[in-house]
């Protein structure tokens, strides 16, 4: 399997202040990979910068064997699109959900708008009693759905996923994992997934890099977390802290 | 059984799934009106308005003398009585007549003002403020120098160099009012381009033309409608003015401003003169003051964001 | 364990007028609380929050609140005076926000902040009250205590300022306390430390917690009880020990639907709402 994302020895500098230190990453056609961190370690950095979002001062991104350059063209964001955290701020408050459908496909120049909308209405689950709503009209969950049509809307083959479910209530959050995955499956999708929980990233994901303050400091296969064969204290403490809380034993 | 007709028609309006593109779009409107309506001295300004349009749409039937001819010989300085409602002036001209017909000049003034001056704020302030850096700076440092001088100063010097008339008076005028504006549109701009959802349209791919016209300016222009409503007010005081100085509306134009002028020599004897014209201007200002504060809380982007 | 009861909630029932009609956000809520830790976990839109601010007396004007009985230490919290509410809030009675950064007074300095907490429920001199505000800094585990008496708040991090905000709540030594969602916005190596000393001062000083989350497992590993609350409405109450016997359809889906590391789910369970858990 070749490379459907490579990144190389990527720095990302805000106002002098290094938010990511020389970040090299490979993620083959069609798999899942996580990025795990605390706030600050860089992984939504990431993310953002691969998107075109951040500033990158040095280093190399090349999508389906295309280096990228220093603008982005309207061939990759057919190529590659986003997910954000929080489904209250993604979504323009003025604006329909068609109307937030039909941006992209007027963008692209897509003549068959309509059949399209419908369909991905109808993919993630909403139907078309949803289409003439505003965003304040939606739960958060449905919110996230119409985000997740509007990024599959120009048939994409990368998804870059920032905590997509963070902002969800846990049973909410099952729902739009399951159809983050069933989408995957169907359409043959290549995830780069952000979150700060090991749990969902063990459950999305087949491997994953670990990042602390804008380095990566331990890649790993799922099975390996799961297995706790990690190398670095910092991701055991992460996995020990994942379980929950244990109370020390007190002397009385 | 036509309660029935409103109940079910309210329902339509309020559904929160609408079924087509009019009925999400009338939907909304319907809130707002009804945010709008719920305040009573909004629809007092509102009314005021709306009668200031009817009064001049219909000035022909309405005046029953002449605005600008009047009788010399019987008719001069007149108190008020049941044949000239609000007297006559020095000219033996029908105040009411020539107030009703200055209406037409006052709703000419504002909405040209308001045509020109609004979209070339909102232009420089989101173009300003979404592509930041030198652009920003060029353009919000000649807006300063726009701020930096007294809006009547400035207008008169303009009047001065393009000579007296309303035409003119009303491109000074909105020559001197879009930097606030611009100032308002650039604050608003600046507070979303960095939104998720504008990151969004970028990551579609669209081009920054494409975002300001498209996703920006539809957020501004909220705040731009309530703003100019409440300088609809000073718009008309600032027309008056220049009428009074003798650079607007020059005689014998019934307009507002310059009525009050010619008056002003006969204050102290015939208060009417100068009174009636000075009571209509102080009517509609605070008419289209109303109007802008509750449509400030109907509007408001930042509530319930509907 | 639980001892005397500190709070005795009977029926409490929020209502907020809108103009589509009354919203019901607490319909009919009873429990009580000794010297224990309380655990409330529900979902957004199921009142959890509601519920604890009814109780510190910061529900909205325009909100109703009735209950049978809201009574603290026996006192009356619904026909309290405002004055004794205020008295009781700081005092006997202590409120730890989400976010420290909205909670804490950006322009004073985190020790003024605790300093002015104290002096205002007790009678200390300036010395006495900066002593104890340096030591309940301490108790929170901040290491230099004299620094960051002298910080503002957006020059710690979240996890510091949390603590601080713990410190501040303490200092007048209230007996019960109630944290809604205190962690949240914490990562969660930082969020187990200050779980830790929450839980340190409570048992140390035999407070009544009440813990508000949306987070099933963390209250579960963390208090005593655990009230489960859905559409305003107590769902289940039980030990936090028994939590894997839930009764109660939506404690299982909610203990079920959250993905877990070894657990290999695909897709993951979801739950699947029930019109009756909320008749």
């Amino acid at each position: 399997m070749n490379a459907a994302l490579s990144v190389d020895g990527l720095e990302v500098i805000f106002d002098r202040f290094r938010a990511l230190k020389g970040v090299s990453l490979e993620v083959r056609s069609g798999e899942s990979y996580g990025l795990v961190g605390e706030s600050g370690s860089g992984k939504s950095t990431l993310l953002r910068a691969i998107a075109g979002l951040a500033p990158i001062a040095s280093g190399s991104i090349t999508v389906n064997g295309k280096t990228l350059g220093k603008n982005r063209d309207k061939a990759f964001y057919r190529e590659v699109q986003m997910v954000f955290q929080d489904p209250y701020g993604s979504l323009h408050p003025r604006q329909t959900v068609d109307r937030l459908l039909q941006e992209p496909l007027a963008i692209h120049g897509f003549a068959d708008g309509e059949k399209r909308i419908i369909r991905a209405l109808d993919e993630v689950g909403l139907g078309t009693g949803f289409r003439f709503r505003y965003a304040h009209q939606l739960s958060g969950g449905q919110r996230q759905r119409v985000a997740i049509a509007r990024a599959l809307i120009l048939e994409p083959s990368i998804l870059l996923l920032d905590e997509p479910t963070s902002a969800l209530d846990a049973s909410v959050q099952a729902e739009v994992l399951n159809l983050l995955e069933e989408v995957r499956r169907r359409r043959k999708l290549t995830f780069l997934m952000v979150s700060h929980d090991l749990a969902i990233i063990t459950h999305m994901c087949e491997r994953l890099m670990v990042m602390q303050s804008g380095e990566a400091i331990e890649n790993l296969t799922a099975s390996q977390l799961v297995g706790h064969r990690v190398a670095k204290d910092y991701t055991r403490n992460l996995l020990r802290a994942s379980e929950g809380f244990v109370r020390t034993a007190r002397a009385d | 059984m036509s309660t029935e007709v409103v109940q079910s028609r309210r329902d339509w309006l309020l559904s929160e799934r609408p079924a087509s593109r009019m009925q999400a779009r009338l939907g909304r409107a319907y809130v707002t009106w009804r945010r709008f309506s719920a305040n009573r001295l909004a629809f007092v300004g509102l009314l005021i308005i709306i009668a200031l349009l009817l009064v001049a749409a219909f000035a022909d039937v309405l005046a029953p003398y002449s605005p600008t001819f009047g009788d010399l010989k019987g008719s001069r300085l007149l108190a008020p009585s049941a044949a000239h409602w609000f007297g006559t002036d020095d000219l033996g001209r029908d105040i009411y007549s020539r107030i009703i017909y200055g209406s037409r000049w006052t709703l000419y003034v504002v909405i040209l003002v308001a045509v020109i001056a609004a979209p070339i704020g909102l232009l420089v302030g989101t173009v300003a403020g979404y592509a930041g850096g030198w652009t920003d700076a060029i353009l919000m440092r000649i807006t300063d120098i726009f701020l930096a001088f007294p809006k009547l100063i400035l207008a008169l010097a303009f009047v001065a160099a393009l000579g007296p008339g309303i035409e003119n008076a009303v491109l000074a005028i909105a020559i001197t009012s879009w930097p606030p504006y611009a100032r308002i549109a650039r604050a608003e701009t600046l507070t979303v381009r960095n939104s998720d959802y504008i990151k969004a349209v970028q990551l579609m791919g669209a081009s920054p033309f494409r975002i300001v016209l498209r996703h920006i300016m539809p957020l501004c222009i909220s705040s731009l409608i309530i703003r100019v409503t409440l300088d609809m007010a000073g718009i008309i005081l600032t027309a008056a003015g220049l009428g009074f100085l003798g650079l607007g509306a020059q005689p014998p134009l019934p307009e507002w401003g310059a009525m009050i002028a010619s008056g002003r020599r006969f204050v102290l004897d015939q208060w009417w003169v100068a009174g009636a014209p000075g009571f209509a201007i102080l009517i509609v200002s605070l008419g289209f003051n109303l109007l802008g504060d509750g449509l400030r809380d109907a509007l408001d982007p930042r509530s319930g964001d509907q | 364990m639980s001892g005397k009861t500190l709070l005795e909630v009977e029926d409490l029932r929020i209502n907020f007028p809108t103009r589509i009609g009354q919203v019901q956000a607490v319909r009919g809520v009873s429990f009580s609380l000794g010297r224990e830790r309380l655990g409330i976990v529900g979902e957004s839109g199921s009142g959890k929050s509601q519920t604890g601010r009814a109780i510190m007396g910061l529900t909205p004007p325009q909100a109703e609140v009735t209950a049978k009985t809201l009574a603290f230490d026996g006192i009356d919290l619904l026909a309290a005076p405002p004055r004794e509410r205020r008295a009781l809030r700081g005092k006997r009675i202590a409120m730890i926000l989400q976010d420290p950064k909205y909670s804490l007074d950006p322009v004073m300095s985190i020790g003024r902040q605790i300093v002015e907490t104290l002096r205002t429920h007790e009678r200390v001199s300036k010395a006495e009250a900066r002593d104890r505000a340096l030591a309940m800094l301490e108790a929170v585990q901040i290491r230099d205590p004299a620094r960051v008496f002298d910080l503002h708040p957006h020059e710690v991090s979240g996890g510091m300022g949390q603590r601080a905000m713990i410190a501040m709540m303490l200092i007048a030594g209230p007996e019960m306390m109630i944290a809604d969602e205190p962690t949240s916005a914490l990562d969660v190596t930082v969020q187990l430390d200050v779980l830790g000393i929450l839980d340190r001062l409570v048992s140390e000083r035999g407070m009544g917690l009440i813990f508000i989350s949306h987070d099933l497992r963390l209250v579960s590993s963390f208090c005593d009880r655990v009230i489960v609350m859905y559409a305003g409405k107590v769902v289940e109450q039980l030990k936090a020990s028994e939590l894997r016997d839930a009764q109660h359809p939506y404690t299982r889906g909610l203990l079920n639907c959250m993905p877990r590391i070894g657990f290999e789910r695909h897709p993951l369970p979801v739950l699947d709402r029930k019109p009756e858990w909320a008749a």
